[in-house]
This record gives C-alpha cells, structure tokens and sequence, in this order.
C-alpha cells in the first residue's frame, strides 16, 4: 500500500506541535532547575566576597527565604502525591468492602471468596511460587555470576551480555519468550526450544499449556530479566570491599571458599537485602509477563493480572479492590523492612 | 558542567522518542469548507439547526477502519456543520466504564456488548434515544435487533455495523478439483468431514487464541450449534440466565461442538492436535486453507481480512464462505452474530441529530460504499456493497426467514461473557470435560 503523505499531513502537524510543547516543557524545567539554584549560589557568592572584602562579620544566611524555596519544590511532590497515591489507596480500600458496582456495602465477602475460590486460590499459590523462586535464583544466579567474572579478561562483555536483558520491556521479553516456548504441531517448529527437542529426537510439546509447568517457563522470564540487575549491584559491591581486607585474608592462606562465605558474603549482606527485596516487591507485582504470555490462562495468573481482569474486564470493582489491597498488604513489610534498612545502612 | 549538559541532551533525546510515540496517536481533525448551500445537501435538511456544534464519539473501531468512519459522515459534517469527533481505542470495554464512572463520558459510544449497554442503562447512565432516532431505528432494522438496545421497555439507540458469525471458510478451488459439495445440512457437513479424513487430511481447523480475549472463538462455535439444536427461544432463555448455564440442552450442544473440536480425526488440520486449538491464534487459524492443509473453518465474516495477501476472497477465488448449515430444519434458519449499538451520554440536539442519521439508510449506503462493512439496516443496497463475503452477510441479514440471534457472550455479564467462559472454552479444548466446564461457569454466574 502506498503512504499518502499529503493525506497524513495533519497527523505529522499534530507530531510537530506535540514535539515543539514537549521540548519547550522539558527544556523549561530543565532551565529553572539550572538557572535558579546557580543564581542563588552566585548571589550567597557575592555576599560573601562582599562580606569579607569589607572585613565585616559574614552575613548569616537568611533563614524563611530558604524554607519558602524548599517548600516551593515540595508543594508538586506533595499535591500529586496526594492526588495519585493517597486519594485512589484510601478508594480501593473503601472499594474493596462494597458490591460489584460499588453501591453497597457487602463486608468481608470479597475477601471471602479471595479465598475459597478454587481459581484464585490457585492465583495466590501461583504468586506465591512465583515470589519464592524469582528473587532467590535471579540473585543466586547474579552473585555467582558476579564472583566469577569479578577481575577476568572480558568482565565488561561478560557482563552487558547479563545486563543486557534489563533493557528490554517485560511486555518485549515475554513476546520473545513466547517464540522461545512456540508450538507447530506440524511442519517445522519455529520456537527455539521445540526446535531443540525434535532435534533431539524427541516430540514437540506446547510448553506453555501445561500446569504447573508454564508457571515455571514464565518465571524463567522474569529470571532472565532481574539477574542482570542483581548482577551489577552485587558485582560493584563487591568491588567496594576495602582491598586491605582482601589482602589480610590472602596472608592468612584463606581458600577461595573460606573467602567467599567469611569475607565476600558478610561485605555485601546490605547490597544482598536490597537485591533480594527490590525483586520480591518486583515479582510480587508481576503483570506484564503473563497478561503477554498467557493472560493467566492454563492456571498461570497472578494477582495483579487477576485484579485486573475483575476490575476492568469483568466489572467486578469490589473483588478487584480486594485483590489490589491484598497485594498492598503482601507488599507493605517488604517496603518497611527495605526502609529500615537502609536507615540502618546510613546511620551505621 | 559538560558533561552535565552533555547527559541532558540526552535525557531530552530520550523522552523525545517518547513523546513521538505518543504524540502519533493525537488525530487532527480539520473540518473543510462549509458548503451548506449544494444540492447533495438536501438530503440532510432534517438534521440543520446544529451549526457548529461538536458531537464526541468513543468506539472500538481504529486505524483504517477509523479512517473509512471519517469519510462516511463527512458530507454529513460539512452539510450540517455538526463537527464529529471519533476516537477510537483498543481498550474501549475497560477505558469506557472508566470514562463514564469518571464524568468524563463521551456523547455518544459505538458499544459492541448490549450486556455493557444494560449496565450503563441499568446505572442511570445512559439518555433514551430521541424519538426520530427511535422512528428511524424501528423503520430501518427488525425488532430481533432492536431488543439488544432495549432496557426495561427503553430504546437506547440503533445498531449500526454488523457481522455474521455463522460461516464456514473454506476454499472453492480445493472443493472443485476434490468433487466435493458446498453441504446444506448438518449431516451433509459431517459426511463431508468424514470423508476429507478418510482422504488423510484433517478437515478443521481452528485456533482460539486471541491474547486478553483468549476462548471466544470457541464460545461462538458453542453458541452457534446451540442456536441450532436448541432453537432461538431457548438459547435467549439461556443468555438471560433463564435455565442454568449448564442445562442439559446446553450441554448437549457442547458435546456436539465437541464432536467436530475435540475429535483427533477432524482438527486440527495445518497446526497438530485438538490441544493446538488452545494455543492457535484466531488471526493464523484459517491459514491452512490456502495451503491444502485444511478444508473447513469456521469464522465470522470479518475473517475476511485476516487471509495472507494476495488471497482471493469471492465464490469463484480462494477462500470464500458457506453458512453454517442448520441442524433442525424445524428451527429455521437461525443466524449468530454481532454488532454494535449507537448508545448517547448526552441528550443534545446535536447529538441526536447524529444519532438519527446513522440509522438512517443514507447513512448505512454512504458508509457501505467505502467498502468492508456489514449492517443489518433493511435500506442498504446490496448493489452497494463491494466485496463479495459482506455481500452474503447483508443477503443473509436482510432473509426475512433468518432468526438473527446476538452473540451470547456479549449479552451475559462481562465475568461470565468476558470472564469465566472464555476461560472455561480454553479449559474444554486443553482436556476437561463438559459437565466440570459448565458448572464452574454456572457458579460464577454473578448473582
């Protein structure tokens, strides 16, 4: 088919004007937030310089100007939180204990039915395998990878190739994935594992229909994706272990072993924690993996998939709000702890 | 401080391509000239007095399709000075309730579900259509359509596009060179089936796999046999909720549905075995036929667009489609299909005025010309229609013997329709048996 050019003119006029607004947006706010701050450095320069070129004692800085600047940067954060996080948390919860369109109050039933519906039980078992394996072999699997690459010859390839999946959307990995985990019942396969099997000699399967099988290929995914990301932070904590510790270990005649578990382990426990939980609360909210993989179909959805599907396909408000606050819930001690710790870590 | 401006380019490069990504979703909209005065405007002298005024339109309906709805009513727009604004979207059956619950309802949606129509009606929603728009309606389309947007004996708008869903694809040339027949009635089609298999092809193919819609091709299959053992009035009583979701006359269609679908020797030809229907995508589903690895396949008449390039759609070209045959002679000719429902948020003269005009015959003509569209309305000209498929599917709808029923998911409760019978559909094909299926999905029947 031919482009009609002349006939999307007013298509690419609107792609101009949006263009034009984006770059005089950012490029305000990227000048008033270059601008202003240095012109107040200059200012507090020049009255020093003023100040002590006249010998006289250095002004003190002026105090309520200051809080009205700080007050003036926070006013944003505070309003939008307020709008988007605090108002919409306070209705999915009110939400979560009325009917199906919200005009009434039902109690607990949502939560009930949470929990003695065969299929969402199995959606919570489902999250809960899921929450269990991702964060534990995403970092088992990027500490050893770290340590192994740590000082080699080609520790910087080595590494993107790891890195590189970070990079990709989850939507992108679970398309690729589902290539990966194709089925063609005749003719030649075109996904990468089946290809491998009938290599092998062996029959095709459709990976993805078997419970609880496809639970465990789409938390490969999520694997694929949070390793890298373990990987770097591990990785530069470990570059950050003081050299003279090393050194005193290796006068001492430390195996590589003894190294590892005595020395490498403890100097990155608050970089370990940090990894372990930022996946968890990631896994957690898994969606996009298995709305693009399977929606949740063959036994493979997870809460925010299930919540989504009550909320807005099946006009289910009340179970959808139940849903959502369950997963708030299951989220919660994880933040706290990750906040506690790094308090700990700044304090210590 | 270089670098520092260095790595703001950057970022502004980034979100730029952001931006262009979202920025190229914004339609422009530029109204031509006004040109009330000519004589092909004569005909819209009932809709004048709106000059100027703008009427906002929410829909499914994107890309080309969106463009070709553009161009039906431009003469309209630029007669009668009514500037409408159509936006379509891909996640129209979440985004609209959101909209509405959120004030900021459009004033008029295409609405392809009469079961979400009834929730907005039943809510307060919706504004009952003006009494033009309801003469029009009652004057252009048979009363079976216009139950669907009838609530509590309040008429809430005309249908509008329409498609037919009882069709078997198959391919005309293959048929000819093999000797075999076009059949006209249940028994003919399964003792063609029988003896496409006995020849070493598999017969059927299906795929039902449609991402977050994942199982509704096989509710159709469902729905469409159901219709024919069971006939019209028990399959309203079945979508309303009247007799249980798992009725025996309901279960005994499904096994007969299960007689073609989940039988090794039909299906599933071109992909593998019945489980490959589960995971087969509808779009791929019919392929087959263009490569002699299949012979049947049934699907909706907008499956006409999803042949590879180059296919030929018409009587005598590749591909083309029979109607499903009827299973009870006694039954009539029953039809499924689906359609969607001109439904208004606002009661504005103007936006009535939009209303009544696409109900009209002119309308449903103009909009029919620029080709692949399928409308129930008694005034459309067959002659004006160009594409042979759409040209069966407007003879089919306008048969005064066809029993035209709507597609059964669309009018249960969205758990149900959108919800468990979908999922219960993919659990039939993928192994579980018929009786399992249909009890789950009649204890998720919202109560």
């Amino acid at each position: 088919m031919e482009f009609d050019w002349a006939g999307e003119t007013p298509k690419f006029l609107m792609l101009m004007y949006g263009l034009i607004a984006f770059v005089a947006v950012v490029g305000g706010l990227l000048l008033l937030l270059d601008v202003v701050p240095a012109w107040f450095a200059r200012r507090r320069e020049a009255q020093l310089v003023a100040a002590s070129a006249s010998g006289a004692p250095l002004p003190r800085r002026r105090k309520p100007r200051e809080g009205l600047f700080a007050l003036f940067f926070l006013l944003p954060t505070l309003l939008f939180l307020t709008i988007g996080l605090v108002v919409p948390a306070i209705r999915t919860t009110l939400l979560s204990f009325m009917n199906r369109d919200g005009s009434g109050w039902v109690g607990l039933e949502n939560y009930g039915w949470m929990f003695s519906e065969g299929s969402i039980i199995r959606v919570l078992t489902n999250t809960l395998t899921w929450v269990i394996l991702v964060p534990l072999v995403a970092t088992a699997f990027g500490l050893i990878y770290a340590v192994l690459v740590d000082k080699a010859r080609f520790e910087a390839v080595a590494k993107s190739l790891i890195f590189l999946p970070m990079a990709i959307s989850f939507v992108g990995a679970a398309i690729i994935w589902k290539f990966v985990y194709a089925y063609r019942g005749e003719g030649d396969q075109i996904g990468l594992l089946n290809q491998i099997v009938v290599s092998l000699g062996g029959e095709p399967k459709q990976w993805l229909l078997e419970s609880p099988l496809n639970t465990f290929l789409l938390i490969v995914i999520m694997i694929w994706i949070q390793a890298g990301f373990a990987m770097v932070v591990l990785s530069a904590a470990i570059k950050a272990i003081p050299a003279d510790i090393i050194e005193a270990a290796r006068l001492d005649g430390t195996t590589p072993w003894q190294m590892f578990w005595q020395i490498t382990m403890p100097s990155i426990r608050p970089a370990l924690i940090v990894v372990v939980v930022t996946i968890s609360i990631a896994t957690l909210k898994v969606f996009d993996i298995v709305r693009t993989a399977t929606n949740g179909n063959y036994d493979t959805s997870v809460i925010a998939n299930e919540m989504y599907n009550q909320a807005f396909r099946y006009q289910e408000t009340g179970r959808g709000s139940a849903l959502a606050v369950f997963l708030f819930v299951l989220v919660l001690p994880l933040v706290i702890y990750q906040i506690r710790n790094l308090r700990q870590q700044r304090e210590g | 401080m270089a670098f520092a401006r260095s790595r703001q380019a950057l970022a502004i490069a980034g979100v730029l391509g952001l931006a262009l990504g979202a920025t190229a979703c914004g339609t422009g909209n530029d109204k031509g000239s006004d040109n009330t005065g000519s004589a092909e405007c004569s005909q819209y002298e009932k809709y004048k007095g709106n000059d100027g005024k703008k009427v906002t339109i929410y829909s499914s309906i994107r890309e080309i399709e969106a463009d070709r709805l553009d161009q039906s009513w431009k003469q309209f727009e630029d007669c009668t000075g009514i500037d409408i604004d159509h936006e379509g979207s891909a996640e129209f059956e979440a985004q609209l309730p959101v909209r509405v619950d959120g004030g900021n309802a459009p004033d008029i949606a295409f609405i392809p579900q009469p079961g979400l129509l009834k929730r907005f009606a039943d809510g307060g929603k919706l504004k009952e259509a003006g009494a033009d728009t309801k003469a029009m309606a009652e004057q252009n389309y048979s009363p079976d359509w216009l139950k669907y947007s009838t609530v509590d004996g309040k008429f809430y708008g005309a249908p509008l596009g329409s498609n037919v869903k009882s069709f078997v694809w198959y391919s005309p040339k293959m048929f000819q060179e093999k000797g075999w027949k076009v059949p006209e009635s249940w028994d003919d089609l399964i003792k063609l089936s029988d003896e496409i298999a006995g020849s070493g092809t598999k017969p059927w193919c299906a795929g039902i796999e449609s991402g977050d819609a994942t199982g509704w091709p096989a509710t159709d299959w469902i729905e469409d046999v159901l219709l024919r053992t069971a006939g019209p009035e028990v399959y309203d009583q079945w979508t309303t909720h009247g007799i249980p979701f798992n009725d025996p006359k309901v279960a005994e269609a499904v096994d007969r549905a299960g007689s073609i679908l989940k039988n090794e020797k039909y299906v599933n030809g071109g992909f593998g075995g019945v489980k490959s229907i589960a995971t087969t995508s509808f779009q791929e589903a019919g392929t087959p036929i263009t490569t002699g690895k299949c012979a049947l396949h049934r699907q909706a008449s907008f499956y006409a667009n999803q042949w590879p390039e180059g296919t030929k759609v018409a009587e005598d070209g590749d591909v083309f489609a029979f109607y499903f045959p009827a299973i009870d002679p006694a039954q009539g000719k029953p039809v499924l299909g689906g359609g969607e429902f001109v439904a208004a948020f606002a009661d504005r003269p103007e936006v009535q005025a939009v209303q009544t005009y696409l109900a009209s015959g002119e309308y449903a003509n103009s909009r029919a010309k620029i080709g692949d569209w399928v409308s129930a309305n008694k005034k459309l000209d067959l002659n004006n229609v160009p594409n042979p498929v759409d040209k069966l599917s407007v003879g089919i709808l306008q048969d005064p013997k066809t029993q035209f029923r709507f597609d059964g998911s669309d009018l249960m409760p969205a758990a149900v329709g959108a919800g468990t019978f979908w999922k219960g559909m993919v659990d039939w094909i993928n192994g579980k048996d018929t009786a399992t299926v249909l009890q789950g999905i009649e204890s998720s029947w919202p109560k």
